[in-house]
């Protein structure tokens, strides 16, 4: 057993599983999507990209590739909760909320690809 | 460079996820944390804001407690929060600060920038490798000329003398171990310009191991090499090294020439002169029998090639049994009168200090000159940086081995007919040398004379070519008249015609011209210019050829012509 690759695959893991948590529920409804859980995702995401620096194989730059679409997928979702908090100063209406969390969604498929090419990448090692 | 920043963030992993780690956990800590709006209501902060504070807490800006007065619990954490912040951004920055000074990297660093450097070259170079004495001098030389040169030597201290240099053109510098050939090809041995490869590390098996990589990866690329023993010379023929030069055999020809035939030795040391050097004059040894000090490389070489012009020698070596010296050798380092005497130094003609030691050397020479003010002194000068104290010493022949060397190995690169000219020179006598070198001292006056080639080609000259074509003969003194003044010459002697049906040693000046035809001159760096407008400029050649200044303005042609 090698400890880095355990975080590796926990990070990796994890960050799918919260982007999953934050997504589930009514695509237009703020009440169903939580601050704290995208705010966990993103982190996690960000752990998860930065482990995946300076992996010289092929499949390294695909997951490297793949964690930086999910990055920026999250951050701009933020962007988009924040500004409409504190620039225009309104509530969460339907339609901003449905946008965040598309935008989630788009992260999750790219989380997802990060898992199956994780599968693969243990499924081809041979010793 | 891939390589750099594949290692950069590979080396950055921990830093940088310890400084995402910390600041979610405090802004985590923040919206958590309870506090009170400006009336006292109970207020947790947004993801907003927090990220807003942490943003400029933990680059030590802040702005204060916005957007509300800190609560205590508020407070207690953002404490926290200031020196979790501050802690992992130094072991952030000093993580980067290690990783740029690291020397590893600095290396990879080094060796990128001057891949590039090497690849981006606009014009054909050379390999030096090593940049000593004869190395940084051969730079000197050959960038002064507008070519252009890779250094490769593993002392570091040359590298940087190497960078502080004022050279004519840019020339990349690399520290590494070139009988590596990985070393090399970074140096550009592969690429379509490199012309050749220069091995003069210092160490025959270096040099030898060096030219061996070069010919079986780019077999096309001349190799020049320096070789002070004969054995690795045979050695570094055999797998087809294109020039040895072995700098003691060089000097014991040419001084063994200057006894019987001080023209001839004029003519090998004025055609291998350096660029504008002050033409040497000719000191003739005088014949007897020399005190030779030192049997080592050098000193079996003068002994061989002066036994060979019958001049008797006596012979001084510290080492008698490890350099197998002839019988009859005085034992002794020479910088002693006792030693000198017992050679019977009073009743020598000269006395030659051929030790590897410059201090030994010039103490011979000093010590024998004091026993007998008469002799002839010739003394072997190693390093370069004693100029100085070989000059205030006043010797009669200093022998300098890196400025043979290098000068040899300019000269072949320069004039590569040189060779091919001074081969069939050495056939001659020493009455055609006396000719030959009055005929270039009325030529060139006080300065060594410039050689240079020629190339009948339509690429090199084409108003000759253009000549030739139309069946128009074009002889070599059309080349060598003056195109502002026809019946004057310009100060050029033509040395070498060579052409597929054999050389021509000093051709005659009506001799014609043929396509394929390769002319080596010399003469005065001026008169270099003024061939060259002659062989690009068709009104000039024609001036030459008939006398006759054509017009060039299309009125002026048409005003004149049924004339010419």
């Amino acid at each position: 057993m090698n400890l880095e690759k355990v975080l590796f695959a926990f990070f990796t893991i994890l960050a799918l599983t919260l982007n999953f948590g934050f997504f589930v529920g009514d695509v237009d409804n703020p009440a169903h999507h939580n601050a704290y859980e995208l705010f966990a995702a993103l982190v996690v995401s960000l752990v998860a990209t930065i482990m995946k620096f300076g992996d010289r194989a092929h499949i390294g730059a695909l997951l490297l590739a793949t964690s930086l679409v999910a990055d920026l997928q999250l951050i701009t979702a933020a962007l988009i909760w924040g500004s409409t908090l504190y620039v225009m100063e309104q509530q969460l209406t339907p339609g901003i909320t449905a946008s965040i969390v598309s935008l989630s969604g788009g992260a999750l498929l790219a989380n997802l690809i990060s898992v199956l090419l994780l599968v693969v990448e243990t499924v081809t090692f041979r010793r | 460079m891939n390589n750099v920043i594949y290692l950069m963030l590979r080396r950055m992993r921990l830093p940088l996820i310890l400084l995402v780690l910390t600041y979610a956990v405090s802004i985590l800590g923040l919206t958590l944390i309870p506090g009170a709006d400006d009336q006292g209501n109970p207020w947790r902060m947004d993801f907003f804001h927090a990220i807003y504070f942490v943003s400029f807490l933990g680059s030590t800006i802040g702005f204060g407690e916005i957007p509300y007065p800190f609560t205590g619990a508020q407070r207690m954490w953002t404490t926290f929060v200031i020196y979790a912040a501050v802690i992992s951004w130094l072991y952030a920055i000093g993580s980067l600060l290690t990783l740029i000074q690291d020397p590893g990297l600095r290396r990879v660093l080094a060796l990128s920038a001057f891949t590039r450097q090497v690849r981006s070259l606009p014009k054909q170079f050379f390999i030096v490798c090593g940049y000593g004495d004869a190395g940084s001098w051969l730079v000197h030389e050959l960038t002064e000329r507008g070519m252009y040169c890779v250094v490769v030597d593993q002392d570091r201290d040359n590298i940087l003398s190497l960078e502080v240099e004022d050279l004519h053109t840019d020339v990349p510098g690399l520290q590494g171990d070139a009988t590596e050939s990985g070393t090399l090809i970074s140096a550009g041995l592969k690429h379509h310009l490199c012309r050749g490869v220069i091995c003069l590390t210092g160490s025959d098996d270096s040099n030898l191991e060096i030219a061996i990589t070069s010919k079986l990866l780019a077999p096309e690329v001349a190799v020049f090499c320096q070789s002070d023993y004969s054995d690795s010379a045979a050695n570094m023929l055999s797998f087809g090294t294109d020039h040895i030069i072995d700098p003691f055999g060089i000097f014991a020809s040419r001084f063994s020439l200057m006894f019987h035939a001080p023209s001839m030795y004029l003519v090998y040391e004025w055609m291998t002169a350096v660029h504008n050097a002050p033409l040497s004059e000719l000191k003739t040894p005088p014949p007897g029998t020399w005190v030779l000090c030192g049997y080592g490389r050098f000193g079996k070489s003068v002994h061989e090639h002066l036994a060979l012009k019958g001049i008797k020698t006596r012979l001084i070596e510290a080492d008698v049994q490890a350099t197998t010296a002839p019988e009859g050798t005085i034992a002794g380092r020479g910088t002693e009168a006792g030693t000198l005497l017992e050679a019977d130094i009073q009743f020598a003609a000269g006395v030659i200090a051929g030790t590897d030691d410059d201090a030994n050397n010039l103490s011979i020479l000093i010590t024998a000159r004091d026993l007998n003010p008469n002799l002839f002194t010739v003394g072997r000068q190693n390093l370069r940086s004693k100029d100085e104290i070989f000059k205030a010493a006043r010797i009669d022949l200093t022998m300098q081995p890196s400025v043979i060397t290098a000068q040899q190995i300019l000269s072949l690169i320069l004039a590569p007919l040189l060779d091919d000219f001074l081969r069939l020179a050495s056939e001659q006598t020493e009455e055609w040398a006396n000719l030959l070198v009055s005929r270039v001292a009325g030529v060139v006056e006080d300065v060594a004379p410039t050689l240079w080639e020629l190339e009948v080609s339509p690429l090199h000259m084409p108003t000759v070519f253009d000549c030739l074509i139309r069946s128009e003969e074009v002889r070599i003194e059309h080349l060598c008249a003056d195109p502002r003044n026809r019946p004057d010459r310009l100060p050029v002697v033509p040395l070498l015609l060579k052409r597929d049906t054999g050389n021509l040693l000093l051709p005659a000046i009506d001799t014609q011209l043929r396509g394929g035809d390769q002319l080596l001159l010399c003469g005065r760096e001026e008169a270099r210019a003024h061939v060259d407008h002659i062989m690009h400029d068709h009104r000039a050649l024609h001036y030459t050829r008939t006398g006759i200044d054509r017009p060039s303005g299309t009125m002026w042609r048409w005003l004149m012509r049924g004339r010419t």
